[in-house]
């Protein structure tokens, strides 16, 4: 409900600033819901969980006097100083190396990559020494560290700056992995994932920032955090369940109110977290609805899409009525020319052409609009 | 003369500025100034007194000698003008003379070495003087290192392991580095460093623990043998990627110095290690944070079958500190008294200057890189063996301690068939000891074990019990 709500607020570019912010907290319990944008809920969550523990830090190349590529760090160098807002050489290898070791040591590092795609440059310290350590050494180091950053595609940004990294981090033992589409989704995860003793990879979306969303009187409040594995049920709905996470969540909210129209009930369920996967969430609303669509912007082989069906084929094989149908990225490197950009990532139309099909309402599969 | 240099702000900031870096360097230098005069200056301690140049230059008129510039000399900083610019990064100096620096320098940087080949004290050595104690316990620990790698390689050709790796050759730089650090000073090795775990006081039976994987291994089976950690002892498991842990003893020790513990952290890492990213990235990254790190390089010829020559073309590792701003310094590998010093020197500098601190101990690896290596293939015997002889550091220190009376054959025969004894007995032990229980696999992944984890487990115990002669029966479940 709030979904659909917050959509025809998306491109009024109301956002809050920090004064204003300060004033909506005070002002929350007096009202059921006020608007937040993600820059804001992520920027909220880092400056309340700095101030409650001063061993929580930021590094990342421009996240102090530049206020964060992407503003999310903005204003923290000034309220927190060089020491806990550390602007880094290029080289993610190396601070990504030198946050692990601080985190062996105790301190509860936040490391951003201007994107995800950077994060392979320090694949390996994420990996072999951040998701490994608890197990390699029996508990003895555990690293309490948080990876974060926009992943997936932006608008125009080509091939190394748009892959969807869910899929590969969400394959690793040792990892937790994270995926906020809202305002409340971004401040309760991250501040859950901040808080939580193991590796966790927290995954953004640069065209969320700018989106605003309702956030309650309860996800305003400074304690608030969401639990890391649990998914969330968007919309309910009787005759699909649609998976997804981050932005594809608002795209399937929309195809939704189209499905509506057209006598389809659509269930749409944000996982929140790829790594916990909840799978019990996704199996008991396929047991309801006996029909699956997951969609993802990501790469569609071994991507988040194929664990869901495996799983759902494993725990629910005979309550589904249909085959599963999985949307993600088109299987090219992204291209960057507007039009062939919009044709390698999932729309609304295909998740909508997808949900008829299931119900056996089409039979096009062309992407002919 | 000297009261119109003190009069002129510009002479004394450059002077400030160059001496800085004489310091530093340690070398003669000389530079052209307002006045055309040379400075020839060789005190380290110079740097300290910069603060005040007026009593310094009153004070130390002896140190510096005025000569007058000589333009028929061919010096390094020939046509030298005074024209400076302020770029980001600082003021640098123009010069008309194009030349290039040398790749190499004429000759390579001094290793820093106090006992000779037959345990003799250098004269004029400047040295830190290890107490009989600490000497003797030194020493005991170097044997009970060199013995136990004999052992449990034995172990692992006799198929009782299923791998090891030695440090023969390098027990000093083990033993007498670790013996220069405080307790509190975190350690994260590459792998060839167990002699720091033991002597911190790991037992040889916890050793032996980790290489047959038994249960009471502090790392419940979960790793290759080698791969020794300790929390208590404050020794970051060994992890197999090579390099990582030179970024990360940097972040540690960004986190020491944030909570002002009195520690540094020390990485020890190869020759081949220094070609890693992550050495360039550390080494950049502890200058510019000011992090309390010795960054220790045990070159030692060898990164398995590749050689230094095709490792690198610098002269050696200890050449790059001055490039990363790190005061730097080489020592003699074999030689315990060097390291101990230069180790013991490291951590005050570092810890009391919140700097990072480069030391490169030569040295030769004397034994394969591992048990799934066999070193002849690409280098001959007769250069191990004369490397293995001739500079063994055991023997060398044991001169030394035997000619001040602290030592004997005596001693010597006793110490080696105990330590033989003792450590045969806890190979004996330890694989006699029970392996760890299936619970095992699934903890640890996370803080807390997660439901699916428990639910695998189950499934598990389920199938076990239900195949049960499918299982050995002497495993634990």
């Amino acid at each position: 409900m709030w979904g659909i709500v917050s959509r025809t607020a998306v491109n009024r570019g109301f956002s809050v600033s920090k004064s204003q912010f300060r004033c909506l907290v005070q002002g929350a319990r007096n009202f059921s819901s006020k608007e937040m944008t993600v820059r804001d809920a992520l920027n909220s969550a880092l400056d309340e969980e700095m101030s409650a523990d001063p061993k929580v830090f930021i590094m990342g190349e421009e996240v102090g006097e530049y206020q964060g590529a992407y503003k999310i760090t903005k204003g923290l160098l000034d309220k927190y100083g060089p020491e806990r807002v550390i602007d880094t050489p290029i080289t993610e290898a190396g601070f990504t190396g030198i946050a692990v070791g601080a985190a062996y040591h105790s301190l509860k590092p936040v490391v951003e990559f201007m994107t995800f795609n950077f994060s392979m440059q320090a694949i390996d310290h994420i990996i072999n020494s951040a998701a490994k350590s608890n197990y390699m050494s029996a508990g003895q180091i555990s690293v309490p560290i948080v990876f974060r950053g926009p992943n997936g595609a932006a608008a125009g940004v080509g091939a190394q700056h748009s892959q969807c990294y869910a899929a590969w981090f969400g394959a690793c033992p040792g990892l937790k992995v994270l995926a906020p589409y809202s305002s409340e989704d971004a401040r309760g995860l991250l501040k859950a994932a901040i808080r939580d003793p193991d590796p966790v990879v927290f995954l953004e979306n640069e065209l969320l920032y700018g989106e605003s969303f309702p956030v309650s009187a309860e996800a305003l409040d400074s304690s608030f955090c969401l639990p890391i594995g649990k998914a969330k049920i968007e919309r309910e709905g009787k005759d699909v369940t649609i998976v997804t996470f981050s932005k594809m969540v608002g795209f399937a909210l929309k195809a939704a109110e189209i499905l509506e129209k057209e006598g389809i009930s659509a269930e749409i369920i944000n996982l929140r977290s790829i790594r916990p996967l909840d799978r019990a969430t996704i199996n008991s609303s396929v047991r309801k609805t006996n029909r699956l669509v997951t969609v993802e912007e990501g790469f569609p082989q071994h991507g988040v899409g194929a664990e869901i069906c495996a799983s759902v084929v494993e725990e629910s094989f005979e309550y589904l009525d249909a085959p599963v149908e999985r949307i993600a990225g088109a299987d090219v490197c992204m291209p960057y020319a507007a039009n062939l950009e919009r044709l390698a990532v999932p729309q609304i139309e295909d998740i909508v052409r997808a949900a008829k099909r299931i119900c056996f309402r089409s039979t096009s599969m062309a992407a002919t609009g | 003369m000297s009261v119109h240099l003190l009069k002129s702000r510009n002479v004394v900031s450059h002077f400030r500025s160059k001496l800085g870096f004489l310091a530093i360097t340690n070398q003669p230098t000389c530079w052209n100034t307002n006045l055309n005069h040379h400075f020839h200056t060789c005190s380290r301690s110079i740097l300290q007194n910069l603060e005040s140049p007026h009593e310094f230059l009153c004070e130390n008129r002896n140190s510096l000698c005025f000569h007058r510039w000589e333009s028929t000399m061919a010096e390094k900083h020939l046509n030298v003008t005074e024209h400076a610019m302020d770029y980001p990064g600082g003021k640098v100096k123009f010069t008309s003379d194009m030349s290039f620096i040398p790749g190499s320098p004429e000759e390579r940087i001094h290793c820093y070495r106090v006992l000779d080949e037959d345990g003799h004290i250098i004269s004029s050595s400047n040295f830190i003087e290890i107490g009989k104690e600490v000497a003797v316990k030194m020493y005991m620990h170097m044997v009970t290192l060199q013995v136990m790698d004999t052992i449990f390689y034995e172990a692992q050709r006799q198929g009782r392991i299923s791998f090891y790796l030695t440090c023969i050759g390098e027990e000093a730089i083990n033993i007498a580095s670790a013996a220069a650090l405080n307790f509190e000073d975190l350690v994260f090795p590459q792998y060839r460093e167990p002699g720091v775990l033991l002597w911190r006081g790991f037992t040889i039976q916890e050793f032996a623990n980790q290489l047959l994987g038994n249960k009471a291994d502090y790392g419940k089976g979960k790793q290759m043998p080698i791969h020794y950690g300790s929390n208590k002892h404050n020794y970051v498991t060994i992890s197999s990627t090579v390099g990582t842990q030179v970024p990360q003893a940097v972040g540690a020790a960004y986190s020491l110095k944030m909570d002002g513990k009195d520690a540094c952290t020390i990485t020890y890492f190869g020759d081949g290690g220094s070609s890693t990213a992550d050495f360039h990235a550390g080494l950049n990254f502890a200058a510019v944070m000011e992090a309390p790190v010795i960054f220790f390089c045990r070159n030692n010829g060898w990164a398995i079958s590749t050689p230094v020559a095709d490792q690198f073309r610098s002269d050696g590792i200890v050449s790059r500190g001055q490039a990363y701003g790190i005061r730097s310094i080489r020592v003699d590998g074999h030689d315990a008294v060097a390291i101990y010093t230069a180790v013991h020197e490291a951590r005050q500098m570092a810890i009391k200057e919140g700097a990072p601190v480069l030391i490169e101990a030569l040295t030769y690896r004397a034994g394969h890189h591992s048990t799934s290596d066999d070193s002849t293939r690409y280098r001959s015997a007769r250069e191990i063996e004369w490397w293995r002889g001739s500079q063994d550091p055991v023997s060398r220190f044991r001169k030394y301690i035997e000619r001040k009376g602290w030592w004997s054959s005596e001693a010597e025969s006793d110490l080696r068939a105990n330590t033989r004894k003792q450590i045969a007995e806890a190979v004996q032990f330890a694989e006699k000891t029970e392996k760890p229980p299936v619970a095992a696999i699934f903890q640890d992944v996370y803080d807390v074990v997660p439901s699916n984890l428990r639910e695998q487990e189950k499934l598990l115990r389920e199938t076990i019990s239900r195949h049960s002669k499918d299982y050995p029966s002497d495993v634990p479940v």
